[in-house]
């Protein structure tokens, strides 16, 4: 035995390959058939608006990393890079590019950086980055080019489902003709107007079954999130099916799949055990329902995420995870 | 579907590339230095002195006080030095040096290969012999197995629990234990029940060993009471807490010990040891270790002579390739070896050598809350939360957080993505929070 040196560490001495880089760009995999739908839609305002997002989501974060916290460079994560396609999502296609811009800087700026960086914002910055846009140009951000018409038509605006049933039942509409406009296949496809990363469902479930491949998320947030948005929705129409929309129809619109999978499984702003993640995100689905049924927008998820998001550090103080066993002087776990 | 314990876990590649290769007798080194405390308690006291001849199987030590194990010479020859020698991990340690001189076994010692299934002893007796040949639990814990098998008045054990599990990678000599010596372990198996008075054994083997599963289950029809139990795969299943949740369904409290449960664990090794000690009069003198890991040429299983050094097991099977970690043990709780001149003891199931890839740590990053590190906590904890304790300095906070239940697996640490040396700071943290709790307990004391 020569007397090479030898390296002492205290164990484990292996590791599992996971890490942050590979785990973002899980999920930007997870996000590339959304925008492939999205761009066959809208075309390639959708590139332009995505790339500019991106851009500026990524050189935001650096510069403030580099001069205002002075650390390493903390881009090569990626996680701005999917804070900035998840803004982007959020979008209408047509929307200025300059305006994109603007919220991309208060994204990253104001939603991330000021906190710290990864893992200590306690907003979702996509969403902090989306509804400082809907606050600040409402025209633009609730206005959305109709995919159905020809070329040459883009000037006149479609209504998203949820803002039709909105709009529709304040005119005195009977709801099955509202709804009737909009096929569940179409839906599922995403041929429809809207935000254009929310338009195909069956795009977003396939990247959700790709997350749950990769073990990059569980099912319990989406599944929650979603479970409890149709659970209500079914009570509602339960009671008055002339006047509340079915839950399919609930669940195939205004982002609830975008929402449920990819902006309330954010790591550093959903809960870290399975007890307050289910508390966290029923309340996302009942939140949501409870908006686009009493509130004054017609769609609620990008408020009932944030709103779970503030609730977050109290859940992990107070509920905890299921222990292996009783602590001796401890009766509120186990 | 198999049964497994409850909560976490984890599954670490597995690599155990030499569970086909049959346990080789590891030559007889030329000098040994054997240990006087190779288990959990009081140091053995030496019985021999400088210039003695020894035989194989000779007491060299004797053990001091109840929680303590003696010590058997592995060779004979003549004791050349009794002075302190640096361990694995450079500590010092009372040991005995010996200069081998042939192979001379003690004339007690029973050395045929025929087996002895009867047992007419009283527990008491058995319990005498197995303290009398020095064993102690071989998967690694060390702690004496005649201080095991004497549960506390008033405890009742209804349940032996014999631990296959070996759910570490790399390491494959429980396994090949039970696939070459598992009859003569059924039998220390019934003897362990015996000296207990359990009516249910359960010899608990994961299914990633099918051919042990089914070799000991066609060998169990003759043992009444012992019976095989396949579990799924999953990490940190021999852990004890976890193993017993997963065969007896039952979970040790908080702080406490497996007989709170009614319960005994006990490994195969320790299970083997027990029918020597017990049928053939043979002491704890030599174990089956696999000595392996991705940069070792001609990795294998061996029975070695215990204060064989680490290094000619390593130069026996072609020496460190491009290797720079040695561990004693599996990678995911063995201990680094910083003097491969040390010995093997009684509880080194494994030497396993790293490649360079695998051997330095990553640089940590900022925790990003992913959560990983809670779900797969085998014990409900929350690591990320105590490392953030630990590193603040508030572990007065940490034992409310049930710092003191983590079992050590370092399944936290395998999982996280930001490489955050989380088990590092719980093991700091736990040694924190113990002496937090003695200072209070003492403060208690002072005011009755």
């Amino acid at each position: 035995m020569d007397n090479k040196k030898l390296i002492i560490s205290p164990s484990p001495h292996i590791y599992s390959g996971a890490d942050t880089q590979t785990l973002m760009r899980d999920v930007l995999v997870a996000l590339l058939p959304a925008f492939v739908v999205s761009a066959l839609v809208y075309g390639q305002s959708v590139i332009a608006v995505t790339a500019v997002s991106v851009a500026v989501c990524v050189a935001t974060e650096w510069l403030i990393q580099r001069y205002l916290i002075k650390g390493p460079s903390t881009v090569g994560n990626l996680s701005a890079v999917v804070t900035g396609v998840l803004l982007a999502f959020n979008l209408p296609s047509d929307i200025p590019l300059w305006m994109v811009f603007v919220g991309a800087v208060a994204a990253i700026g104001v939603g991330k950086m000021s906190f710290g960086g990864l893992g200590r914002n306690p907003f979702n910055p996509a969403l902090v980055g989306r509804v400082f846009m809907l606050i600040s140009f409402p025209a633009a951000m609730t206005t959305f080019p109709d995919p159905l018409l020809p070329a040459g038509f883009d000037a006149v605006t479609g209504a998203t489902p949820l803002s039709a049933l909105k709009e529709g039942l304040m005119s005195g509409a009977p709801l099955s003709e509202i709804v009737g406009q909009f096929s569940y296949r179409d839906l599922l496809l995403g041929i429809r107007s809207g935000s254009f990363g929310e338009l195909s469902g069956l795009a977003l479930l396939l990247g959700f079954a790709y997350l749950l491949i990769r073990r990059v998320i569980t099912w319990r947030i989406p599944v929650y999130v979603l479970g409890s948005m149709a659970l209500m929705a079914a009570l509602l129409w339960g009671v008055d099916p002339s006047r509340y929309a079915d839950p399919l129809f609930h669940l195939l619109t205004g982002g609830a799949i975008l929402g449920a999978v990819f902006m309330a499984t954010d790591y550093a702003t959903s809960p870290m055990n399975h007890r307050a993640m289910a508390i966290y995100a029923i309340g996302i689905g009942l939140l949501t329902m409870i908006i686009r049924t009493w509130g004054s927008y017609p769609e609620g998820m990008s408020f009932a995420i944030l709103i779970m998001n503030a609730f977050v550090p109290l859940l992990g103080k107070y509920v905890k995870p299921s222990r292996f066993t009783r602590a001796a002087n401890d009766k509120s776990s186990r | 579907m198999s049964r497994s314990f409850s909560l976490g876990g984890i599954h670490p590649p597995q690599s155990k590339h030499t569970r086909a290769l049959p346990v080789e007798p590891f030559p007889v080194p030329e000098t040994v230095a054997i240990p006087l405390v190779q288990h959990i308690g009081a140091p053995a006291v030496p019985v021999v002195a400088k210039g003695d001849r020894v035989k194989v199987g000779q007491l060299i030590g004797r053990k001091e006080g109840f929680v303590s194990a003696n010590v058997h010479s592995s060779v004979s020859g003549t004791v050349v030095a009794i002075d302190e020698l640096p361990d694995m991990g450079g500590i010092r340690r009372p040991s005995v040096t010996i200069q081998v001189e042939g192979d001379q076994w003690d004339e007690a010692i029973d050395r045929s290969s025929t087996l002895v299934r009867e047992c007419a002893l009283a527990p008491q007796q058995i319990v005498e012999k197995i303290a009398a040949a020095g064993i102690v639990g071989m998967g690694g814990a060390t702690f004496p197995t005649h201080v095991k098998l004497s549960p506390p008045p008033g405890r009742k054990i209804d349940t032996l629990i014999i631990n296959g599990v070996e759910c570490e990678p790399c390491l494959t000599s429980d396994h090949r234990l039970m696939l070459e010596r598992g009859e003569e372990m059924i039998v220390g198996v019934m003897i362990l029940a015996r000296a207990l008075g359990v009516e249910r054994s359960y010899i608990a083997i994961e299914e990633n060993k099918p051919d042990a599963i089914a070799h000991l289950g066609r060998m169990v029809a003759d043992y009444p009471g012992v019976e095989v139990m396949g579990l799924r795969v999953r990490y940190p299943q021999g852990s004890e807490k976890q193993l017993i949740e997963a065969v007896a369904r039952r979970r040790v409290p908080s702080c406490g010990l497996p007989s709170d449960v009614g319960v005994v664990v006990q490994n195969v090794g320790t299970a083997l040891a027990v029918y020597e000690a017990v049928q053939k009069d043979k002491p704890l003198i030599e174990r089956i270790i696999t000595v392996g890991g991705e940069a070792l040429p001609r990795p294998g299983n061996f029975l070695v002579r215990v204060g064989t050094p680490i290094g000619a097991l390593i130069d026996h099977c072609g020496g460190m390739e491009g290797g720079q970690k040695i561990i004693s043990g599996g990678p995911m709780m063995g201990r680094a070896v910083s003097n491969p001149a040390a010995p093997v003891a009684k509880g080194t199931s494994g030497i396993v050598v790293m490649p360079d890839a695998g051997s330095r740590r990553s640089k940590e990053r900022d925790c990003i809350k992913c959560a990983r590190c809670v779900s797969v906590c085998p014990m409900g904890l929350e690591p990320y939360l105590l490392i953030k304790m630990v590193r603040m300095g508030r572990s007065d906070q940490t034992e409310e957080q049930r710092i003191l239940d983590c079992v050590e697996c370092g399944s936290c640490a395998y999982a996280c993505p930001s490489k955050l040396p989380l088990l590092d700071f719980v093991r700091m943290g736990k040694g924190e929070a113990m002496r937090l709790r003695r200072q209070r307990q003492q403060a208690c004391k002072r005011c009755d």
